[in-house]
């Protein structure tokens, strides 16, 4: 068993095996990052629909005959279908896999056996919204305006029905909403990371850093990467806090002029060469405590 | 203590510049599709893709920079589904589709399909005579917005007009389009209420075979039937065809969710949805031909005859196209 494999897959975690045989390990998006997702989506066809619509109304402003009439009406009719029907399923089609709100929200669809997404189920996840979300809008508008006292029972059915299927992904381990279960897909995190400098390359810093090696193995791989988050952070107070305190475990006396950004880029580099020195010799130190 | 330099540092120097050269590829086929790219490109993303996870591989057993495995993690991951995604052009996908895909999901759900059909056809039956009895049931069926003044009230010049008009050209595109665009959603709403164990789609299948049957018995008590029934069927037979498969396509996915077999519920569903999915796709075109039917077609032949042979034609085709004999293993 490989180092690596001992850390614990936390609950988001679902491994992809390539056909190279490296795992993945994709995160399953939660639902929250869904949500707002859809909701970008959904503005920006609300919007489109909006533009779509005056558009059309100020062009009838200048013709009143039939024939344009008609032409307007079908081009506003078209347009609606294929905002509807295409808007989730053309974008999911592309390359990326995602609508412009997935994308922004880091996300994309991807089958969850791991093959290849094919239209087929594309097309299948997507119909589903019509249950999902377009369903019970109609049931909405239908009972507000007419006000009959008889549909009052069917908008209870619809808001329970709607209630239902939102909450949904809610309700399975990887949040799953019923597209996805019905065509095999999930929504995996799929963001776009820049390559960050190597921290260990900029703690070269000039200074009498020198640490003895009790010192540099004060500490494990839990809080060298917490250790790494404050740096990539560079928040003044909280640089200071933390090296104060690393200071204190290892019994650092500061020299003149010392910097706390200094010292810890310095520090974090000593363990980090320290614990992957380790590392290959097959013991991961998880955090301080173990005594590995 | 000696200058500092960490394995893993050195690691990474080595192979950044394919990280990035990588990375700037994965940009540029997401951007702007693999086809922009040269050849070079092209045949370097496999090669820097493999090189990339085998990096992965080793990333996570030596290195604890955790900015690298996190970079290493999503680059990876994108490049997969470049390298393993979608495998043929928009085009080759569009013909293999219509020359063997659609066909094939149509037929394996041929159990469906009939049932789909039955249903359909007992609904015209309960729609025709309970109209026929009693014309007032006619509001039950047909929404006002489709009937367009033909009720039970309305004479029979009224309803023969509507037979043999050829007037209004204008509006009735819009009516089409009108039509077209009414019919998809109800089609597809067929489909994914198939997801509620079918029983939805049952019912509205029903009532579309309901709606068939009170405009029938309307103007069979005008004396009328035969010339509604060219009116009606040159492209009836196509829209009620997919309006079938839709039905169809949603009981496929109802009982895979019920009677999931040997599969696990989860897979059944989604084996069953990607079938059914290509079945709607279909759908979609069906309903579009129709369309053009009811539109183009119904305006230029006001002949009952031709109307009749129209019809039958259409059927014959689909039927043919579907479930005709087919060289076994013929893939393009």
């Amino acid at each position: 068993m490989s180092a690596a494999e001992l850390e614990a897959p936390d609950r988001w975690t679902r491994s992809l095996i390539t056909p190279e045989g490296v795992d993945l390990r994709l995160q399953i998006a939660s639902a929250g990052q869904r949500a707002s997702a859809f909701l970008i989506d959904a503005a920006i066809m609300i919007g489109v629909m909006i533009g779509l619509t005056l558009l059309c109304l100020l062009a009838t402003l200048g013709n009143h005959s039939k024939p344009a009439l008609s032409a307007i009406g079908i081009v506003w009719l078209l347009g609606f279908f294929l905002l509807r029907n295409a808007y989730f399923i053309s974008f999911e089609l592309g390359p990326r896999g995602a609508t412009p709100g997935k994308r922004s929200a880091g996300l994309r669809v991807a089958a969850s056996n791991g093959e290849a997404l094919t239209a087929n189920a594309i097309f299948a996840r997507n119909a589903m919204r019509e249950i999902e979300v377009f369903l019970p809008l109609s049931f909405l508008a239908a009972s507000s305006a007419t006000g009959d006292p008889v549909q009052g029972w069917e908008a209870v059915l619809g808001l329970t029905w709607t209630g239902i299927l939102l909450f949904f992904p809610l309700f399975n381990r990887d949040r799953l909403r019923v597209g996805d279960f019905v065509a095999g897909t999930w929504v995996v995190k799929a963001p776009r990371r820049a390559l960050d400098v190597d921290l260990a390359r900029d703690g070269r810093s000039p200074g009498p850093f020198v640490f003895t090696p009790d010192q540099a193995a004060a500490y494990g791989v839990k809080e060298l990467q917490v250790l790494e988050d404050v740096l990539r952070r560079g928040d003044k107070r909280t640089l200071a806090a933390v090296a104060d305190r690393i200071r204190g475990k290892i019994g650092w006396r500061s020299g003149p002029g010392e910097t706390d950004t200094a010292f810890l880029a310095a520090y974090y580099a000593a363990l980090r060469g320290r614990l992957e020195h380790r590392l290959l010799f097959g013991h991961r130190r998880r955090d301080k405590f173990d005594k590995a | 203590m000696a200058e500092l330099v960490l394995k893993s540092r050195r690691f990474r120097e080595e192979r950044e510049d394919d990280w990035r050269r990588l990375q700037n590829l994965l940009g540029r086929v997401e951007r702007n599709g693999a086809a922009k790219l040269s050849d070079d490109d092209l045949l370097a993303i496999p090669v820097l893709y493999r090189a990339a996870l085998s990096s992965l591989s080793i990333a996570r057993a030596t290195s604890l920079d955790r900015a690298l495995l996190d970079y290493l993690e999503s680059l990876c991951a994108r490049a997969y589904f470049v390298v393993y995604g979608v495998r043929s052009s928009y085009l080759e996908r569009i013909a293999a589709f219509f020359a063997t895909d659609w066909p094939l999901a149509v037929r394996r759900l041929w159990r469906e399909t009939l049932a789909a059909f039955l249903i359909l056809a007992l609904g015209v039956v309960i729609g025709y005579l309970l109209v026929w009895n009693d014309p007032d049931w006619f509001y039950s069926f047909v929404p006002k917005a489709l009937a367009g003044g033909r009720d039970p009230m309305a004479s029979a010049e009224t309803l023969r007009e509507v037979l043999y008009s050829t007037q209004g050209r204008d509006m009735l595109s819009f009516f089409a389009t009108f039509l077209f665009t009414h019919n998809f959603q109800v089609a597809l709403l067929s489909f994914s209420l198939g997801f509620v164990f079918g029983a939805p789609t049952i019912f509205l299948q029903l009532t579309n075979g309901c709606m068939v049957g009170a405009l029938f018995a309307l103007y069979a008590r005008q004396g009328l039937a035969l010339p509604l029934g060219g009116w009606l069927m040159i492209h009836g037979v196509t829209e009620l065809f997919a309006v079938t498969l839709a039905s169809a396509a949603g009981l496929h996915l109802g009982w895979a969710l019920v009677f999931p077999g040997d599969a696990t519920r989860v897979d059944a569903m989604a084996a069953a949805g990607k079938r059914a999915g290509a079945v709607m796709f279909g759908v979609i075109v069906m309903l579009f031909v129709a369309g053009a039917l009811e539109g183009v077609a119904r305006q230029l032949v006001t002949l009952d005859i031709a109307r009749y042979a129209i019809a039958a034609a259409s059927g014959f085709l689909w039927l043919i196209y579907f479930y005709g004999a087919r060289r076994r293993g013929a893939r393009p």
